[in-house]
């Protein structure tokens, strides 16, 4: 594909689905929704610890190499 | 109040919900905006509009005051869009109304035809959701490449080579269909 026919699919793009005007704006006030949304998720609320699941499935994955291999153990402790 | 408003960002950190009103009425424009260039369906974008601001409020305590919040709300309604773009894969993408009902600043050229137009918006709908933001908001709505990367978290060099990689793909479905661009 050369540089003619990378312009031309781009203007055929730009054609086919043609900009958004940058003056558009929500049809409604969005802000009742938002609250209605954050109150039915009790888990938005300030102050409540926050429960990664990312750090749960790093701790299984140490857990399981742990058992799997624990003339490891020691060398790990070593580092820690 | 100058000064409550100039401490609107760090109370918002704190979880105050009047500083997180007054952030969504300077922003929900911009975001609402944002997002109907991604997903180019109004209804659509109006809701990711309130899942974008549901996801920075959880998010509140992880947002730092020093940096400017729209960036930062930027990327959480691109990824938004994306999740929902990726959802609505399997469907069939965008009819001839579809395109006619999106508000637009400028008119469609006359020397390319009506189903060339269509068979392109469709063939469009039909790339990787990935491809598909980057070549939409830096072709057609024509954003600077760093403010693409950034809100898509990838670097300017990856949003380059996702354009063109739309680009090509793009062009060989067209042939496929028997438009030659």
């Amino acid at each position: 594909m050369n540089k003619q026919e990378e312009g031309r699919i781009k203007q055929i793009l730009r054609e086919s689905l043609p900009p958004v005007d940058p003056a558009v704006e929500p049809a409604r006030d969005l802000w009742p929704a938002v609250l209605r949304r954050i109150d039915a998720d009790p888990a938005a609320a300030p102050g409540l610890p926050r429960q990664n699941w990312f750090d749960w499935a790093l701790l299984a994955g140490l857990v399981v190499f742990a058992v799997s291999f624990p003339a490891t153990i020691p060398v790990f402790l070593y580092y820690l | 109040m100058p000064e409550r408003s100039e401490n609107v960002p760090n109370r918002f950190r704190l979880g105050d919900l009047d500083a997180f009103e007054a952030l969504f009425r300077e922003h929900q424009r911009s975001v609402y905006g944002w997002i109907l260039r991604i997903v180019r369906d109004p209804a659509a974008a109006e809701d990711l509009t309130i899942e974008t601001f549901w996801r920075i409020h959880r998010a509140h305590d992880r947002f730092e005051p020093a940096r400017a919040f729209e960036p930062w709300a930027r990327r959480i309604a691109t990824r938004a869009a994306l999740d929902w773009l990726r959802a609505r894969r399997s469907e069939s993408g965008f009819t001839d109304q579809d395109v006619a009902d999106l508000p637009s600043k400028s008119a469609p050229d006359p020397g390319i035809a009506a189903e060339v137009r269509l068979k392109t918006a469709q063939a469009f709908a039909r790339l990787p959701p990935g491809l598909r933001v980057a070549a939409v908001l830096s072709v057609i709505e024509e954003q600077p490449h760093k403010d693409v990367a950034a809100a898509l978290g990838i670097s300017v060099g990856a949003v380059k080579l996702r354009v063109f990689r739309a680009i090509r793909l793009l062009r060989k479905d067209l042939l496929q269909q028997g438009i030659t661009p």
